[in-house]
């Protein structure tokens, strides 16, 4: 996760499987409304919900909600809750942190998540 | 107990199922895990889990989620866990346990928690391709499998609880699912032929087929041995692709029996109400493979856990006894309501029963009440809204009739009966064991505020789930007669109430929520990102005083688009699977044939699933969110605007045909519904706002059951207020009599005005009419007699509403940068979410809902079983 620089030509890179010089690009930055999120198709058929905060930091986790399987996370509200960044699904409302892939109201449940970054 | 002299002492326990796992804590607890070497011999691929919630693996639980065991747990305490390594024979003379994998464990104690095994009648064939039992998430994945791929029909052998749950869950797989039951009604251990009979009512609406009073003689088979029928006693044979056996379980003794403990006669392995072999004192039985010492073998989770405490307890040379349990229970099925607790057939002598029952309703429920009035049980079907409560009383005499707790609501004197009326040793959750004293206790003395630290602090409401309602209910009261003011903000990130944050930006024009939370916003909440319930309410806000307080009026300008939920997001509702519905406005219901034309054309061209709604217009289902803007398109261009299905706003305004064509009705209500709904659309709001008119007091249009209902006199018009239907239905009250067009409109405006000013988030107008203090007549006040003195600035707040009106969507479509956002994904425009599919239904299409299990389970071979569809 990084902070983003006032820049409008940067994109919005995701790391795929942990490989540290795997980055897929995604979009503009621009593309990316502070506090909605937006989604991507992987390349392996996957896909991410990508979300910026107030301060420009992104965010990415996996799209499906894993209560009701549709992949809708990134049509979420978003906020923080206790200093944790959360997506709430529109689905039933369960919330999402957006850095740990926790959900806060569940303990056992977890979605994955990928490392961002503008560049 | 003693061990050697020198060598640490060891515990091994056989099984670990929920029970073995709370014997675990149980051992943690009392610091037995660091003095004692602690063996666990598992048989399943996976450490306990909750079994009770089995069935929710259906509903998106993975087998992660159902994992009741904290690796961190096991690990620092030391424990040694061997997964997938059932224990073979117990050699008692040398106190040797001997595990398949050929590991031989030398132990000092011997706990088996060893459950039990599913009982398959022994007819012909009951071990045929197709034949399944419910009990492990192995068995799930594959009924799972089988369901998907090669089952279009299923039946399920026993109508008891978990029956009921396997059928439930059988057609939630998309199986046709018949229960076949011996007894003459379902659930017969629980509820009685009353019970039973609303039961099988509700059931029978729910889709399945229920079969009674018939016996499975036989399964039938195609050549390749797979299931195609069953023969039942009656000589009728029932075509089935599969059958699960749910026809009760048996005690998992064998192990017990090979080594010579002593067993009962119909299975269980014998112990003392220390819960210790009464064979050998150095081996225990717990869970449902013991059978206790009051003669009874427990089948349910609530009574193991007691006894892994007892067990534990009297290793650690505590003194502690199990010596019975209650066997109250809820079924967890969706959609059904049936609970029964206590000594719930009347089995006491001298008892007494009070019986409600309303058959059209599938609604039954009976108490059984003892000589001196004491609760001594009862059986709730279709409203079980009382089992908390009522369990909890059980054994105590209610402090109100007996008669009361059974009505329905509405029904004479309906008795509110809270938990503050309950005793302190009044059970609250059964399934822990945990009385009301202790909850009292958490809040008291150990500083817990909300459900989920109760929970976390005393165990209640860990397990079913059933009393969470009534710990919500004790945790509050608590706080407030502790003194503790209980918050009364809007969320954690405001102290204020959504009325306070109303008045705040009206008088301060606040135009932007980042304003309003950096500046009036809770300390640590201030610089943040707010939450997902403040945000929608403050753009609600926002949105109704936009003019006034120069705000855009557009929902998805600027920082707004931020704020509003999902729904509104998108402009649209979002259904299940990720689509959408689309809802055109159809004022007061009123529609050309050239309308309903373009709209037919429309949802053939885009393949929707059209739907005459219950508010007088149509709704279109299935849209892909791409598709959203070009749908609306052509619905625009017809002349049509967005009907805020998706809003907290105006939704319709129905209408009956009035004096125009009806032989009674004495005023235009057509037209005064057209043009109610013109002036309110769009209208922000705390909830959704309906409306109707009728043309006369014969009420064809329901007026009475909406927020403002109006109804045509020989005068003018009688206007109604606070009416309700959905859950909580509610007669509206009559605000103003004779009123003329304009009389009528100033009032509608003032009240509608003074409702967004004063209204909770979510608070329907009747909620809020019964809450606010003076009610009815306090209203009247205000916005008939101006008491208040705000009727200008109401009047013209919503003259600002009503001159600003622009139709959202003819705003997006027309505006390339808002549109960007109506696609599936942003660095694949053109690609469709494969989420997102359809199958046939009578000639429409519905969402093909196995796709959203697809890809959401860890387990590569169920994967690749749906992948096949
Ligand atoms: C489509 C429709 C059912 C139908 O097929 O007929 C419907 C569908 C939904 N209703 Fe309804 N209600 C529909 C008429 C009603 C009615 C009947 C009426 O309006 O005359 C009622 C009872 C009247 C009332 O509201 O007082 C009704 C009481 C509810 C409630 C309970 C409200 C309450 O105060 O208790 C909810 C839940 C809520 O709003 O919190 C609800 C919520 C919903 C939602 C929005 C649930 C959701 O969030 O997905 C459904 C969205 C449908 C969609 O995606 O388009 N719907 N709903 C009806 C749309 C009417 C329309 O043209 O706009
Ligand atoms: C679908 C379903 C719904 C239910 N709903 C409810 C409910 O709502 N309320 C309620 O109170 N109860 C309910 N129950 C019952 C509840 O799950 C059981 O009462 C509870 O699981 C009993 O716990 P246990 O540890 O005794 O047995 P189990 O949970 O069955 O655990 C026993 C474990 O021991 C293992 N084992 C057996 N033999 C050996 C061996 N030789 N070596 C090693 N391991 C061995 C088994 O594989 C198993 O994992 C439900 C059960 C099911 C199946
Ligand atoms: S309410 Fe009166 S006017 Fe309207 S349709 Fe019914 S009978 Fe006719
Ligand atoms: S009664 Fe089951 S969790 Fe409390």
């Amino acid at each position: 996760m990084t902070l983003a620089p006032e820049k409008t030509d940067l994109k919005i890179q995701l790391q795929l499987d942990g490989e540290a010089d795997a980055w897929f690009t995604v979009c503009d930055l621009k593309a990316l409304l502070p506090g909605r999120g937006v989604a991507a198709l992987l390349p392996d058929g996957r896909q991410a919900a990508l979300f910026m905060d107030r301060a420009g930091k992104l965010y990415a986790i996996d799209n499906r909600d894993p209560f009701g399987g549709a992949a809708v996370l990134s049509r979420g509200l978003t906020g923080t809750h206790q200093g944790r960044p959360f997506v709430a699904s529109p689905l039933l409302k369960q919330r999402f942190d957006l850095e740990t892939g926790e959900c806060l109201d569940d303990e056992a449940v977890r979605v994955a998540t990928y490392e961002v970054r503008a560049q | 107990m003693t061990a050697a002299l020198g060598a640490t002492p060891t515990i091994v326990l056989v099984g670990h199922g929920m029970v073995g796992q709370r014997f675990l804590e149980a051992l943690a607890e009392r610091g037995l895990t660091a003095t004692h070497r602690v063996v666990v011999l598992c048989e399943e691929p996976r450490p306990a889990y909750d079994r009770v919630a089995l069935t929710s693996y259906f509903s998106g639980k993975t087998p992660e989620d159902l994992s009741m065991t904290d690796m961190e747990f096991i690990e620092t305490h030391g424990i040694e866990l061997y997964i997938g390594d059932p224990a073979e024979s117990v050699d008692r003379e040398a106190r040797k346990v001997t595990a398949k994998s050929g590991q031989v464990f030398e132990y000092d104690v011997l706990v088996l928690a060893t459950g039990s095994y599913p009982f398959v009648p022994p007819v012909p064939n009951k071990d045929a391709e197709g034949c399944f039992v419910y009990r492990t998430i192995e068995d799930l994945l594959a009924i799972e499998e089988y369901a998907k791929t090669k089952a279009t029909t299923g039946a399920v052998v026993g109508g008891g609880l978990l029956g009921l749950e396997a059928a439930g869950a059988l057609k939630g797989l998309g199986v046709e699912a018949h229960i076949v039951e011996f007894a003459p009604r379902l659930m017969p251990v629980q509820v009685d032929d009353g019970g039973g009979a609303a039961l099988l009512r509700t059931i029978e609406d729910m889709g399945l087929s229920v079969h009674t009073g018939v016996g499975t003689q036989e399964i039938v088979t195609d050549a390749s041995g797979a299931v195609t029928g069953m023969k039942l006693s009656d000589g009728s044979e029932l075509a089935t692709d599969m059958v699960v056996f749910s026809a009760g379980v048996r005690p998992r003794d064998q192990l017990a029996r090979d080594c010579g403990l002593t067993v009962g006669e119909r299975g269980g392995i014998t112990v003392d109400e220390q819960c210790r072999t009464v064979a050998d004192p150095h081996v225990f039985a717990i869970g449902e493979c013991a059978l206790a010492s009051d003669g009874r073998v427990y089948g349910l989770v609530a009574p193991g856990y007691e006894q892994a405490e007892t067990a534990a307890a009297t290793i650690a040379s505590d003194e502690a006894a199990f010596v019975g349990a209650d066997l109250s229970t809820k079924l967890k099925l969706l959609g059904v309501d049936v609970a029964s607790f206590g000594d719930a057939h009347g089995t006491t002598e001298d008892c007494l029963d009070v019986v409600y029952a309303d058959s059209r309703a599938g609604v039954y429920k009976k108490l059984v009440i003892g000589r001196d009035g004491e609760l001594l049980g009862g059986i709730l079907v279709g409203d079980a809204e009382a089992y908390g409560t009522l369990k909890a009383f059980t054994g105590s005499v209610p402090p109100v009739s007996p008669e009361s707790l059974v009505l329905p609501a509405g029904a004479g004197a309906p008795a509110q009966l809270g938990p503050s009326a309950l005793p302190d040793e009044a059970i609250i959750c059964s399934c822990n064991n945990v009385t009301k004293g202790t909850i009292r206790g958490a809040v008291t003395d150990h500083q817990c505020t909300t459900v989920p630290e109760v929970k976390k602090c005393t165990k209640a409401g860990t397990t079913c789930g059933s009393c969470v309602k009534v710990l919500g209910q004790l945790i509050n009261a608590e706080l407030e007669a502790s003194g503790v003011e209980v918050d009364k903000g809007l969320c954690g990130c405001f102290s204020q109430t959504r009325e306070e944050l109303y008045e705040i930006v009206l008088a301060l024009r606040i135009n932007t929520y980042q304003q309003l939370l950096d500046r009036y916003g809770r300390e640590d909440a201030r610089g943040g990102d707010g939450c997902e319930v403040c945000k929608p309410a403050v753009g609600s806000i926002i949105a109704s005083l936009a003019p006034t307080i120069g705000a855009s009026g557009y929902v998805l300008e600027g920082e707004q688009a931020s704020l509003q939920d999902s729904n509104d997001h998108f402009l649209a509702n979002l259904q299940k699977n990720g689509s959408y519905s689309v809802v055109p406005r159809i004022p007061g219901g009123e529609v050309t044939p050239e309308g309903l034309i373009v709209i037919g054309e429309i949802a053939r061209d885009f393949g929707l699933y059209t739907k005459i709604t219950g508010g007088q217009r149509i709704d279109m289902f299935g849209a892909r969110v791409e598709q959203l803007p070009l749908i609306w398109t052509r619905l625009v261009d017809a002349g049509f605007e967005s009907g805020h299905a998706y809003g907290k706003s105006l939704r319709t305004v129905k209408s009956c045909v009035g004096q125009t064509w009806c032989r009674y009705g004495v005023q235009d209500s057509v037209r005064m519904a057209i043009d109610l709904e013109l002036r309110y659309r769009g209208l922000r709001s705390p909830h959704k706002l309906k409306s109707a008119v009728s043309g006369c007091q014969r009420e064809c249009a329901e007026a009475q059951s909406k927020d403002f209902g109006v109804i045509a006199t020989a005068n003018g018009w009688n206007l109604y207020v606070g009416g309700n239907g959905g859950a909580t239905p509610r007669h509206a009250d009559l605000l103003a009599q004779d009123l003329s067009d304009a009389e009528l409109i100033r009032l509608i405006d003032r009240f509608l005005m003074f409702y967004i000013r004063t209204a909770d988030r979510l608070e329907r107008t009747s909620v809020w009419l019964e809450r606010i203090p003076g009610g009815l007549d306090h209203v009247r006040d205000v916005v008939v007699e101006d008491s208040l003195g705000i009727c200008e600035e109401l009047e013209s707040l919503m003259a600002d509403h009503v001159a600003h009106y622009a139709d959202e969507w003819a705003t997006t479509i027309n505006d390339p940068e808002k549109l960007a956002r109506f696609v599936s994904f942003v660095n694949a425009p053109d690609t469709p979410d494969p989420v997102v599919g359809f199958v046939p239904e009578r000639d429409q299409m519905k969402p093909d809902l196995p796709l959203l299990s697809i890809g959401m389970r860890p387990a590569e071979e169920v994967l690749e079983g749906s992948a096949q569809r």
